[in-house]
């Protein structure tokens, strides 16, 4: 038998929390939370270091009482929720499939679908790290969750590769837990983690950081035993440069990846730069009534901004339940086009429609490599309409620029916004 | 004393087991590791080859085509998946097209069924995404992909269940003639009388041979690097495509593997640690390039995992199987190179139809040659599945989400006879962490299983057994 929900939330993480949230408190009482792990709040539980909510709570969290501050407003709203359920599959007409050991497998036609999964982190694998394959090769999250919600130490010795968020948090965290940190490698000549995470985690613990470094081969037989280093040169690694890291844990923060493996089964277009769903102004996909908020989307630095795209994203979802699923396309809409250029790597959205957009909206974007003493400028067409100085920018550090609808609305003939670098 | 005993639980030694399994014989099978199919087993093609390779005449030849043939019965009866997919021999110069034509000859000496030479234009309709520079392929349909590590499983449980006795963690060190037969020595000083021993000890089993035979034997491992690629790659290519054949072996192949993988390699490195099985920057920088010589648009930046193995090379380039003229009951089963996964089946028969002329056992009336499966709830219907989890609420809990593994299948891999008991005998059992988060998000809950399982702490949980412990005490423990 199949059910019929307003609104289905797949992931009950920041993202879908804050949707949830923001659907009931736009007019739509029906909406059902999908959670696939045993409790709500996803991979903030296991981020017990503090520094969250700086920007929607005015205060700094931990990662479990940020969860948990939306959490509450869940249950104080009455919002349903399943958890320890997995989503299978959903349908291009918005049918989800999903299981748990109490329903078995059942499906529910939502007027609305909001992907809110996450992402996943890269494994050894996608690297090709050559070496032989023991245990003690974790990626970082999963060390993370031993350590932080199970209580387990996965090694004493520890060696870090990447030096993204996660690896810097855990460099802190498995030091405080009383490992010892040889070194964290980044293959790149800049860190692709938060400038704050570089002081806090690693400054503040003499944890070297290698730039421009890799690791080359993984000793040990049945668990890591070493790992060996080289510097890195144009993408390579130099012969000669070999440093042998005796160790028995290697963490690897090698990049985060979208999880969008249902969305695919939704026929969801994807970007192939963020891996993440297309979207418009709205946030709403090539899929009428299906949006995408948080880390599925593109990966977040900041939980604080996946919670604000997020509620954008309820309250989208639930004016389409309301406008009685309106299907896109049915009036002809001018929508003007989003283009990244000279450094700009992507935006979120790819594209807005100045008639549906709100005031204001936020664009956000990342840049492809650590700039200093830059422009960051935006067109209208020919037009610049923002030229702004930036001491430095990197790809660790999501840009934003906000567009005005009234400035789309004084140019029609606009059909293009290019966000773009400039020397002057 | 035991009758007979083999040395080795890879697909060879299981192979054997199952077949022996039919008489009336005390058997035990030694196994050096945790578990089975630990060594050249679980890292290899994965191919069912269709046996025009083999030089004609040969033992591997026979073996590898009647391997070939039982396998459709064998799967059926031992519940794996196997199909039959399909080998395109690619050549991509008009120049080499003699050699594809004597590939096509040797198959039909050999009685490989089905083959044709096609041309170019069919072979583009078959693979779309061939290289453009191919102009011709030898095609065999008989060819196919299986599971190693379930077939190997399948035929080590099917043998368990026949009163095969197992013993694991017990590496065989030394074997000395004795009265009536052999006593083996494990590394741990046990002691195992028995009539007649196999050798099928993969890339040891030279030491063994050697204790016995006059003509020396060196067998060198041969390194395979390969590189495997998420689902999503995997339609990629339907067929098994492979280069032609070199003096190394049949070169870098690109397939799709028995789950829905896209997988490339191996490379074919002769190395001199029988235990090395570390890949290699270059080794893997191979796979990338062969992988691309043949196939356009392999997504290697699709990879989930690359890995090798090593293959039991032996300069003679045949199966060494049968009895040693000078050591009565001491039976070879060595030098198991490509296509020893194929020709497994077929070598059991023969190494059981020797153990039977040696000692005239009688067959067992009971024997039940079939093995049920781990169940696969995919499998099932909505309706069916429903039920399941009804009466087994486990089998609605997804443990392992990229490949869909539920808490059932887990403990059914943990539960069932020669069970798992290592997160990589999970993995090889029901693929719990096989995908392409790599158990990213599985490890704790599968550790939390098989330590409630098999009734061990956390700490004790490990990879593949020895010392490959996942986690080393409790967090502040050393503050």
């Amino acid at each position: 038998m199949i059910s019929k929900r307003s609104v289905v939330i797949i992931g009950g993480g920041p993202a879908g929390l804050a949707a949830a949230q923001s659907v009931k408190e736009n007019g739509v009482d029906d909406v059902l939370i999908l959670e696939r792990d045993k409790e709500l709040g996803g991979i903030l539980n296991q981020c017990i270091h503090n520094g969250f909510g700086l920007h929607t709570f005015k205060e700094e969290l931990t990662g479990p009482e940020y969860a948990g501050r939306f959490i509450e407003k869940v249950k104080e709203l009455g919002i349903e929720y399943k958890l320890n359920t997995m989503v299978l599959d959903i349908a291009p007409d918005k049918t989800v499939t999903a299981i748990n050991d109490e329903d078995g497998i059942f499906m529910i036609k939502a007027d609305a679908v909001i992907l809110c999964m996450g992402c996943r982190e890269r494994p050894r694998g996608a690297l090709n790290i050559p070496g032989t394959r023991p245990s003690g090769i974790f990626s970082a999250g999963t060390a993370q969750r031993l350590v932080n919600r199970e209580g387990f130490m996965p090694g004493k010795k520890v060696v870090i590769l990447g030096s993204g968020d996660i690896g810097l948090i855990m460099a802190r965290r498995m030091t405080l837990e009383g490992a010892e940190v040889k070194a964290v490698a980044e293959l790149m000549p800049y860190s692709g983690g938060l400038k704050r995470n570089i002081v806090q985690c690693l400054n503040d613990f003499n944890i070297p950081l290698l730039l421009s470094h890799t690791v080359t081969d993984i000793k040990g037989k049945d668990r890591v035993e070493a790992v060996v280093i080289s510097e890195v040169k144009d993408g390579k690694p130099v012969p000669g440069t070999e440093v042998e890291y005796e160790c028995d844990t290697l963490l690897l923060s090698v990049g985060l990846l979208p999880e969008n493996e249902l969305s695919k089964t939704a026929g969801v277009e994807l970007s192939r730069i963020t891996n993440g769903p297309v979207v418009n102004e709205s946030l709403e996909t090539n899929i009428p009534g299906v949006f995408a908020c948080g880390n599925v989307l593109h990966v977040h630095d900041l939980v604080d901004y996946v919670s604000e795209e997020a509620k954008n994203a309820g309250r989208h979802a639930a004016q389409y339940v309301l406008s009685g699923n309106k299907e896109a396309g049915t009036k002809e809409e001018r929508t003007v086009k989003i283009t990244p250029e000279n450094g700009v790597r992507y935006t979120v959205p790819v594209s807005v429609r100045p008639d549906e957009m709100d005031d204001e909206l936020t664009v956000r974007f990342r840049v492809g490599n650590v700039y200093k003493n830059i422009f960051l400028s935006v067109y209208l067409g020919d037009e610049r309409i923002l030229h702004r100085k930036r001491p430095v920018v990197a790809p660790g550090e999501m840009e934003q620029i906000i567009l005005k609808k009234s400035d789309l609305l004084a140019r029609p003939e606009v059909s293009e916004v290019i966000i773009r670098l400039e020397e002057d | 004393m035991f009758d007979v005993i083999i040395i080795g639980a890879g697909v060879s030694g299981a192979a054997c087991a199952r077949e022996i399994s039919r008489f009336n014989l005390k058997t035990l099978l030694l196994e050096a590791a945790e578990d089975v199919c630990c060594g050249t087993s679980k890292a290899n093609s994965a191919i069912i080859h269709a046996g025009y390779d083999a030089k004609e005449g040969s033992l591997m030849a026979k073996l590898n085509v009647e391997g070939n043939a039982m396998m459709d019965d064998l799967a059926r009866d031992l519940d794996i998946p196997f199909r039959r997919n399909g080998s395109l021999v690619v050549c991509i110069d008009e120049g080499s097209r003699g050699k594809l034509n004597e590939l096509y000859e040797r198959g039909i000496k050999n009685g490989v069924k089905g083959m044709r030479i096609i041309e170019r234009d069919e072979l583009k309709e078959m693979e779309p995404d061939i290289s453009d520079d191919a102009v011709a392929a030898l095609y065999a349909p008989t060819a196919g992909i299986v599971c190693p590590f379930i077939l190997n499983i399948a035929m080590a449980e099917n043998a368990y269940e026949n009163g095969v006795e197992f013993k694991f963690n017990t590496p065989v060190e030394n074997i000395e003639k004795i009265e009536g037969g052999y006593r083996l020595t494990s590394r741990d000083g046990e002691t195992f009388d028995t009539k007649v021993v196999i050798n099928a000890a993969g890339v040891y089993a030279d030491k063994f041979h050697n204790m016995f035979s006059s003509e020396k034997i060196e067998i060198i491992p041969r390194r395979g690097d390969y590189i495997l690629m998420d689902k999503e790659a995997g339609g990629l290519v339907s067929h098994t495509i492979f280069p032609l054949p070199g003096p190394m072996g049949k070169g870098i192949l690109v397939a799709p593997t028995i789950h829905g993988n896209l997988f490339a390699g191996p490379t074919s490195i002769d190395i001199e640690d029988k235990e090395d099985r570390a890949t290699t920057g270059d080794g893997l920088n191979r796979v990338i390039k062969g992988a691309g010589l043949y196939v356009k648009n392999v997504p290697i930046r699709q990879a989930i995992t690359s890995f090798c193995g090593n293959r039991a090379h032996w300069a003679g380039h045949e199966f060494i199987i049968g009895e040693l003229p000078e050591a009565p009951g001491f039976i070879d089963c060595a030098a198991i190179e490509s296509p020893g996964l194929t020709s497994s089946p077929a070598i059991g028969k023969m190494v059981a139809g020797i153990v039977e002329g040696i000692l005239k056992p009688e067959r067992k009336e009971n024997w039940n040659g079939k093995r049920k499966g781990i169940l696969d709830p995919s499998t099932l219907s909505v309706e069916e599945r429903n039920k399941l989890i009804k009466e087994h609420p486990e089998y609605g809990r997804v443990v392992c989400r990229c490949e869909g593994v539920t808490e059932g299948e887990i403990i059914d891999a943990i539960r069932r006879p020669l069970g798992a008991t290592t997160m990589d005998g999970l993995k090889r059992r029901v693929r719990a962490g096989a995908g392409r988060c790599q158990a990213g998000f599985c490890t704790p809950r599968q550790m939390e299983i098989l330590s409630r399982e098999l009734s061990i702490p956390m700490e004790e949980v490990t990879k593949r057994g020895n010392g490959s412990y996942i986690v080393k005490g409790h967090s502040k423990d050393d503050i």
